[in-house]
């Protein structure tokens, strides 16, 4: 279980200067690495209803867990699926990026099947490792693995975005790193390999495809080659769950995000003693979960992303 | 007194295995990602328990013997036998970063 002391940092996350709050505009937060490293672009609702696209990334909803840092998932889980789709600027999907139930039962699948229909709009996903606990992933693919490939991979296009969905929790690797294998790697060189290099792509998978901390298994193994495939793009967005928490990174054209969970923040690595849940402050735990908001705008930067606690 | 020694012995062949084996037993406890404690020393036919107290769900797999656990959420538990001598490494399945070793000698 979390300590007290595991959990302190969350109340002043620049502590270590690994993230740093850069600003507040309304209920959006931006958040950004420190150390002059390139950040993802705040926009507001005005420039976002503008753009020809927008979608919301929900992650790690965690439908059933109910330790004392949310005993209520599913009601915040439903509060950042209103808050993501209520906007003038209603989003054209959702993405989830893993980690829907808690313990793959077939009654947190049906919860999450209610609450994302209940948007009413297209959904897709990713698993991720609390998803696919039983029945060799069948509840996960019977739910969400039609059309397809492999442990559910795929790709589609939409309004000249390229969006490829990555599964990387079947066969963790040592220190519990997410691992693609070789057969999803060459469906993915396949799949890009006639696109153009203008064409935007933006990636989504449930452990970041980059090492967060290695010692926590926050990271993909073979997520470097994946990324070699995807290099010459100009424009590449690679969105992540898992960690609970917002990080970015760009690497060239390549621009990395997590996601924070709807249902309970996790410590912050070399900080915290461990990577469980992290309880918060009465009355502040909602400002540790929340949605992402993905715009395309016309330029060669990455997608612009907009992070929103649930309240703030 | 012969005739009460013998139905004693009896009783004794009957049930003293039986209760030797059951009585030996120990605890091994899931905290906040970490196994305690990570090394177990313990006499063969050991009952080893595994309890989660933590707030994830988590597993045991002993790789070396081909025993994996159903995934246990918090305050479930996990009891495999050590029959046979030697050095086993386990990890959580769902986070291999967490390992333990039971020793059984």
């Amino acid at each position: 279980m979390s300590t007290d002391e595991d959990n302190t940092t969350l109340y002043n996350p620049d502590r270590r200067g690994f993230l740093k709050c850069m600003t507040w505009a309304g209920s959006a937060m931006v958040w950004t690495v420190s150390g002059g490293i390139p950040r993802s672009h705040l926009i507001g609702q005005a420039e976002a209803a503008e753009t020809g696209l927008t979608f919301a990334q929900v992650s790690d909803s965690h439908l059933g867990f109910n330790r004392p840092v949310n005993p209520d998932v599913t009601g915040t889980f439903q509060e950042a699926l209103g808050q993501a789709t209520s906007t003038a600027d209603k989003p054209a999907f959702l993405i989830h990026t893993g980690d829907i139930t808690h313990l793959s039962t077939a009654e947190q699948f049906d919860t999450a099947a209610q609450l994302l229909g209940a948007t009413k709009l297209q959904v897709y996903t990713v698993p991720g490792e609390h998803d696919i606990l039983e029945d060799d992933r069948k509840s996960y693919l019977n739910h969400y693995g039609k059309g397809t490939q492999g442990d559910g991979w795929y790709s589609f296009n939409t309004q000249g975005v390229h969006f490829i969905g990555l599964v990387n929790v079947v066969n963790l690797q040592g220190n519990g790193l997410g691992d693609l294998g070789q057969a999803q790697l060459e469906w993915l060189e396949k799949d890009v390999k006639g696109l153009p290099a203008s064409t935007p792509i933006v990636v989504f998978a449930h452990v970041p495809l980059w090492v967060v901390y290695q010692d926590w298994g926050w990271g993909t193994k073979d997520g470097g080659q994946a990324l070699t495939y995807l290099k010459r793009f100009g424009s590449v967005t690679v969105l992540n769950g898992h960690i609970h928490q917002v990080m970015q990174k760009v690497e060239g054209h390549v621009a990395f995000h997590t996601a924070r969970s709807t249902a309970f923040p996790q410590g912050v690595p070399g900080v915290a003693k461990g990577p469980g849940p992290a309880s918060v402050p009465p009355g502040e735990l909602k400002n540790f979960l929340g949605t992402a908001r993905i715009s395309l705008v016309s330029t060669s930067s990455p997608l612009a992303i907009v992070d929103t606690p649930l309240v703030g | 007194m012969r005739s009460l020694i013998k139905p004693g012995l009896l009783f004794a062949c009957l049930f003293i295995p039986a209760v030797a084996h059951s009585n030996i037993a120990a605890q091994l406890k899931i905290d906040n990602f970490k196994f305690g404690p990570d090394k177990l020393v313990v006499a063969q036919g050991t009952e080893v328990t595994w309890t989660n107290q933590d707030d994830i769900p988590h597993s045991v797999v002993l790789t070396a013997l081909g025993v994996r656990s159903k995934v246990l959420d918090t305050d479930k538990a996990f009891t495999y036998q050590f029959e046979k001598a030697g050095t086993f490494s386990y990890v959580c399945g769902l986070h291999p970063f967490m390992h333990g070793q039971v020793v059984v000698k």
